[in-house]
């Protein structure tokens, strides 16, 4: 008796859990899982003119690699957003550094004064950059005015050059935020005994405070890496036509090309890469998260 | 009491020199002109409810706030713009400050890296530290999987490897439990005698003070209000606040009724006229309102019928505290409504009086103070 009551108990305490997490999860299993999976399988199917042909192959994925435009514009794509990421951390590690550090009671004014870009929106935001980095944008017009070049300058804009600082500048944000809720976290008095036992002021930031960071500038890197891989806007924007991406590409072949399954193809290539990495990223943390886990 | 004469004696030298130290946060004096002189060899507390300025104090020591005014004097050497990590002082912190990111050795071993030692070495200093510190074979036990008590004895030897000339103890045993903060008394104590290290400890705990220090300063709002040897302090406070912080302590309001050169006379409220020796009381006091003090132990319950005292007195008792060895009963005075609180120790086969009961106290003149 009492165990079937115990059982009773332990199904409805299930039953209950079950109900509680039933919207988002058919929310994220309509949403998320099933268009995700509808994307695999139209990678594996073949595109016959207007018809598709259901034969599972992977003929796309085979074409993906054997043609070189699709690897170059993946490793572009890459490259272009680890560096990205790499640029976006390191400008944002020592905004969040002093706003944990020095903001003292403006804190939460310094946090929110970050938040204003997000007032307009991206679009106008990346046209704002072709104003300021354009031909006869801001930044050449004040440079020529100063006679500090006597042409403008061409590299920073239609290229790559071009994706990275919109993208940085769009992501700092997202970034400064995790760092500073990491440098937030780190107990004064740690530093207080690293100088204490002898450590200089850059010493001990080196010994302390970063590897105390580091999960928030990880996640930093995870959030502004895996969004920027995958951007189509920006370089469509202000790339030309050396900062193209992989997204733009994949547009392509489901628009003009009309060859979605090798969209999708080219789509679950770029995720599994971007998974490939994200869990390097991870697999590097881990060390530096279990030891802070207490 | 001999062996405190001899370390007495080997007390010449002054490790710590303080003089005129002041410092302010914002329009609060936390610190008001403090001199001070620690010696070497010397376990040293500064006593005090919180907010006394006492923790400032360290960490001026320690070089971890700037004094406003005055001169931090460390090994006969002026520490005025020597900064924490060039001081030969260590700390151990309140929350213990261990780093999350390093293991047990690596903690201990954080200071001495610097000085660049072969690693065979370096492993065995550690390792004679952890030793000393009982976390024998725990080098490589990841720091968040310590008890309180560990992280404290890592932190200890994380400050001890480096040798300093003064260990500064910022109220260190306040988050231990009662038993294991009995257990880390003891053995500080054991840990500073080996060494022969000057230890300065933060504390607001009156018996860890009591237990543990050679000297003892007793500070209130900034300032020290008496310094002293435990006992002194304990049996010769110098004011009303000091006696009322430093163990249990019952006031009773008197006055001066009569005087002569080498004694006075003062009417105790509900004891009666009771003869001083005319130097026990502090010159500055003022003889219309004096306090008399008395500690509940002064006072001894009168518990079989032969018993007799110089003064006695019968009362009725109101509450007791019973702590195993020892009973503190709520007593009254008699013509008064004043509580007052008196001990008795319950030696074997001795009865704990029970409330309403009356009992016969008896006490001595000589055991009263006077108090500012």
């Amino acid at each position: 008796m009492a165990l079937r009551s115990s059982f009773g108990t332990k199904w409805k305490r299930s039953f209950a859990g079950w109900r509680l997490i039933g919207g988002p999860f058919l929310f994220g299993f309509l949403l998320l899982l099933a268009p995700l999976f509808l994307m695999i399988a139209l990678s594996l199917w073949t595109q016959d003119y207007l018809d598709l042909d259901r034969t599972p192959t992977l003929n796309n994925y085979r074409d993906i690699f054997s043609h070189p435009v699709y690897v170059m514009l993946i490793k572009r794509s890459v490259s272009i957003s680890l560096f990205v990421t790499m640029v976006t951390v390191l400008l944002a590690f020592p905004m969040a550094y002093y706003i944990s550090f020095y903001g003292g009671k403006y804190k939460a004014i310094w946090l929110f004064l970050i938040t204003i870009p997000f007032w307009t929106s991206y679009l106008l935001r990346i046209f704002l950059w072709k104003i300021i980095l354009g031909y006869n944008g801001v930044v050449n017009s004040s440079l020529l005015s100063l006679n500090l070049i006597e042409e403008p300058l061409s590299f920073i804009l239609y290229n790559a050059n071009a994706v990275v600082i919109a993208l940085a500048h769009a992501w700092a944000p997202f970034a400064i935020l995790p760092i500073f809720v990491s440098l937030e976290r780190i107990d004064r008095s740690m530093l207080e005994a690293a100088k204490d036992l002898g450590d200089s002021a850059i010493r001990s930031f080196f010994r302390v405070t970063l590897p105390l960071a580091m999960p928030g500038i990880i996640s930093a890197a995870l959030i502004v890496f895996i969004p920027t891989i995958g951007d189509y806007v920006t370089p469509k924007l202000v790339g030309g036509k050396d900062g193209l991406m992989i997204a733009n590409m994949i547009q392509v072949q489901f628009s003009k090309a009309n060859n979605a399954p090798l969209g999708a193809a080219l789509a679950i290539t770029s995720l599994m890469t971007v998974l490939l990495i994200s869990l390097g990223f991870l697999f590097f943390n881990r060390r530096y998260l279990r030891k802070q886990t207490q | 009491m001999a062996s405190k004469n001899m370390m007495n004696e080997q007390m010449h030298e002054q490790m710590v020199e303080l003089s005129n130290i002041r410092k302010s946060f914002g329009k609060l004096e936390v610190v008001k002109g403090i001199d001070l002189n620690i010696a070497k060899g010397e376990f040293f507390s500064l006593l005090g409810p919180s907010g006394c300025g006492k923790t400032t104090l360290l960490r001026m020591i320690a070089g971890l706030e700037v004094p406003d005014d005055g001169v931090v004097v460390i090994n006969q050497q002026s520490m005025n713009g020597v900064d924490a990590n060039k001081r030969p002082t260590n700390m151990v912190f309140q929350s213990y400050a261990i780093f999350p990111h390093l293991n047990v050795g690596e903690n201990v071993a954080y200071g001495l890296i610097k000085q660049r030692l072969p690693k065979a070495e370096l492993r065995e200093r550690v390792d004679a530290m952890l030793k000393m510190v009982d976390l024998d074979g725990y080098y490589d036990r990841p720091s968040y999987a310590l008890s309180g008590g560990q992280r404290q004895r890592v932190a200890l030897a994380r400050a001890l490897i480096l040798e300093p000339k003064v260990l500064l103890l910022d109220e260190p045993l306040s988050a231990l439990d009662k038993k294991l903060r009995e257990q880390m008394q003891d053995e500080l104590r054991r840990i500073q005698r080996t060494l022969g290290i000057t230890f300065i400890l933060v504390t607001h705990d009156q018996e860890e003070a009591l237990i543990m220090s050679d000297r003892i300063a007793v500070m209130f709002d900034g300032n020290i209000a008496q310094l002293g040897t435990p006992q002194e302090i304990y049996d010769k406070p110098v004011s009303r606040r000091v006696a009322s912080f430093i163990g249990v302590m019952n006031f009773l309001e008197g006055k001066c009724i009569s005087k002569n050169k080498t004694s006075i006379v003062v009417d105790v409220e509900s004891l009666g006229q009771i003869s001083f020796p005319r130097d026990i009381i502090p010159e500055d006091t003022s003889l219309d309102q004096l306090c008399v003090g008395f500690r509940p132990e002064m006072f001894t319950i009168l518990y079989n019928k032969k018993d007799k005292a110089e003064n006695e007195f019968s009362s009725i008792v109101k509450n007791v505290d019973y702590y195993g060895d020892m009973s503190y009963y709520t007593l009254s005075l008699p013509n008064s409504d004043k509580d007052i609180m008196v001990s008795m120790r319950n030696t074997s086969g001795r009865y704990v009086y029970d409330l309403g009961e009356t009992i016969r106290v008896g006490w001595r003149s000589s055991s009263l103070l006077v108090l500012n």
